[in-house]
């Protein structure tokens, strides 16, 4: 249906062996893809979850409309990764829309987060991983060899689940990265960029007065800002969230989440959850991740109204993970 | 039920007291062999001496001894009273300050070993007449016994009045500074490379095993590598600050190694992340991060290493750092002596007196350890962060 015309011409969805959609809401052809098995039930099939669903107790979507015209800013094709002997993901390709936040959610284990890892090459890091396949942001591959992953990953934020500023000053925190690539010249520049970066994170406020204090003191929810504000300081277009807000109580949670909506506007955000609900408050797109696979990728309100895999329906309704 | 209960109320009552027990013990012993040091140490932090009113005159120039003849107070036979080591040394005053001669002055001098023995009530040569004029001069306060200066003025002596630990403090100083020098650069390096940069393979695994491997080798063979090794072959001045720095490098690096590992495994692997998260190489997340989280850990390891280095003996041994050194060096070429060697050549020295200041010297060896432990101490408490 919107299969776009932004899909770069190098991707052929058909060329990919596996059951996941390449462009969320993709569905009509994806359907077709799955072996046909599905495509005459699936109205009946759908009716039906429908109302198990109602049922079940699945959770509300007030998801914000998918910005489905978007230009495709990440595009995955045949992504495979190992740790060692074990294989973590299998075969993965989907495209990420620019400033959209999509989510991926799955159970525990899933590869959701070693995917994430994937696209800025947090995964080099573990030295027996090995990855197939490829990544590519904005055209540009990223596991090119010849590409500069600190240069990489200066392009992209991430924020981790356990909120992790460095034990120097809130100042510090923000300023280092800038610094260290030298995108601000002067006290000035610098003292303005701290002030921006900590007004976008929604931060500033509180920490005005006391920019020299330890970030390490500041609560669980302000260090978590504080790391979005760090991550957003050298100008990134694509944020990686992991579980941003699992290690925070639902008032800090909000207010994270309030920050993604407004983030969304200008950054492409990938955000790994644990929470459904939290998915579906912020997501215009999500992803469901089962045992490595990518099992669905759609619109977010479709993905809770109306999933097209009994294994994603399951999961969303409680029935396992 | 009840039964059981009881019985493992009882057994936990018994592995208490049998901790307890165990550290009672341990304190015993540490307060026995304190007490025995200080109280031996005592004497040897004090030194007779006599108070001295004499004319320097023309007789000095050609007899040390003759200084000080118009004394009445000491008798005919004073001179065995005052130390050769200080009448020696009036001729060289003179020739310095050519306006003394003819001058009078009253002093309190340096006086023989067997005066302050015989002072402190223990054996001494000392005949009659000698002992006479000394009761003499101590009923009129003319003989006393002073707080030891001459222990941390002088270096080693022959005359056991005389002898000091000052050219062994200054070895000792040197000594610890060179093995800083050497070994707390390589250290660091070491375990930043093993921690944060090696891969994980049998390369890397074969030479963690080999640094503690080298961590447990017995001082002594550090000593003949020493020798072989820095003497023999690099020529390397014998004897030299440098080569016990050298050696006695070679024999903490792998403390220092192992204790800087440790500090740097204990930075959270969050803040190595967060780093490298927002285009951080790996050296700048090394040198913006994690070291300085690690550093009050690897200092604390450092100080106990040199704390280590301090008391080291038996390598210095082999690679000559045992000398007679009456004049403290001033470079680190030059032959120079330890603390623990010192004391382990007073301890063999046939002369009582020897024996205290053996004892003093075992007591500033400690002071020094304890000070250095107590920083290390105070380094972890205050700078080490806690996750």
């Amino acid at each position: 249906m919107n299969k776009s015309q932004e899909t770069p011409p190098s991707y052929n969805p058909h060329s990919a062996p596996s059951l996941q959609s390449a462009r969320p809401g993709d569905r009509a052809e994806d359907s077709k893809l799955k072996n046909g098995r599905r495509v005459s039930a699936e109205t009946w099939a759908g009716q039906e979850r429908r109302k198990e669903r109602a049922q079940s107790g699945a959770p509300p979507v007030d998801a914000p409309a998918a910005k489905t015209d978007n230009p495709v800013k990440v595009h995955i094709k045949n992504l495979n990764l190992w740790y060692g002997e074990k294989q973590a993901l299998f075969d993965i390709s989907m495209d990420i829309v620019e400033r959209e936040v999509t989510a991926f959610i799955g159970p525990s284990g899933c590869g959701k987060s070693s995917f994430l890892r994937c696209l800025n090459r947090m995964n080099d890091l573990i030295g027996t991983v090995r990855i197939e396949g490829s990544i590519e942001i904005d055209g540009q591959d990223v596991y090119d060899p010849a590409l500069d992953v600190v240069s990489l990953r200066s392009r992209i934020g991430m924020v981790f689940q356990n909120p992790n500023p460095f034990p120097k000053s809130i100042f510090e925190n923000v300023a280092y990265a800038p610094r260290i690539h030298g995108l601000v010249e002067g006290r000035a520049a610098m003292d303005d960029l701290v002030e921006q970066s900590l007004r976008r994170a929604g931060l500033w406020d509180e920490v005005a007065d006391r920019l020299q204090t330890p970030g390490t003191a500041l609560s669980g929810g302000q260090q978590q800002r504080l790391c979005i504000a760090r991550a957003i300081a050298v100008g990134p277009d694509l944020i990686l969230m992991d579980e941003p807000a699992s290690a925070l109580d639902p008032i800090a949670t909000a207010t994270i989440e309030d920050l993604i909506a407004e983030l969304r506007d200008n950054y492409t955000i990938v955000i790994v959850t644990h929470n459904l609900q939290q998915a579906a408050r912020v997501a215009g797109f999500t992803a469901f991740f089962h045992l490595g696979k990518l099992i669905e990728y759609d619109q977010t309100d479709r993905i809770f109204t109306n999933p097209r895999e009994k294994r994603t329906e399951d999961y969303i309704t409680g029935r396992f993970g | 039920m009840q039964d059981r209960l009881k019985r493992r109320y009882r057994a936990d009552r018994r592995f208490k007291a049998y901790s307890v027990g165990a550290l009672c013990v341990a304190i015993a012993f540490l307060a026995v062999f304190f007490t025995d040091i200080v109280i031996k140490a005592l004497p040897g932090l004090k030194q007779a001496e006599i108070e001295l009113t004499y004319t320097y005159t023309d007789d000095v120039l050609f007899d040390p001894g003759g200084g000080v003849r118009n004394d009445d107070a000491l008798g005919d036979e004073f001179n065995s009273l005052i130390s050769r080591g200080w009448t020696r040394l009036l001729p060289q005053q003179i020739e310095e300050d050519p306006q003394l001669e003819g001058s009078t002055e009253t002093l309190w001098v340096l006086a023989t070993d067997d005066v302050d023995q015989y002072l402190k009530g223990e054996y001494n040569q000392l005949n009659e007449e000698e002992r006479r004029v000394v009761d003499r001069l101590a009923s009129q306060d003319r003989a006393a016994l002073h707080f030891n200066t001459y222990l941390f003025t002088n270096g080693d002596s022959k005359l056991p009045e005389m002898a000091g630990l000052k050219s062994a403090l200054v070895g000792s100083l040197y000594l610890v500074f060179l093995v800083f020098i050497f070994a707390f650069p390589l250290g660091v390096m070491t375990a930043v490379y093993l921690e944060e940069f090696a891969p994980a393979n049998h390369l890397t695994n074969w030479i963690e095993v080999n640094i503690n491997n080298l961590a447990a080798v017995p001082s002594i063979i550090f000593g003949l590598l020493g020798l072989a090794v820095f003497i023999n072959f690099f020529g390397v001045p014998r004897s030299s600050a440098l080569v016990g720095g050298l050696t006695i490098g070679i024999m903490t690096l792998p403390l220092i190694i192992i204790a800087a590992r440790a500090a740097l495994r204990a930075v959270p692997d969050a803040i190595r992340q967060g780093a490298l998260a927002v285009g951080a190489s790996r050296w700048q997340m090394v040198k913006d991060h994690v070291l300085p989280l690690a550093l009050p850990g690897i200092l604390t390891g450092t100080i106990i290493g040199m704390a280590v280095a301090i008391g080291e003996t038996a390598p210095l041994l082999i690679i000559g750092m045992i000398a007679y050194i009456p004049e403290a060096p001033t470079s680190f070429t030059q032959a120079a002596t330890v603390l623990p060697a010192q004391i382990f050549t007073w301890a063999g020295m046939p002369e009582q007196s020897y024996s205290g200041r053996t004892a003093a010297g075992i007591l500033v060896l400690l002071a020094a350890m304890i000070t250095m432990n107590a920083t290390a101490i105070y380094l972890r408490n205050h700078y080490t962060r806690r996750w």
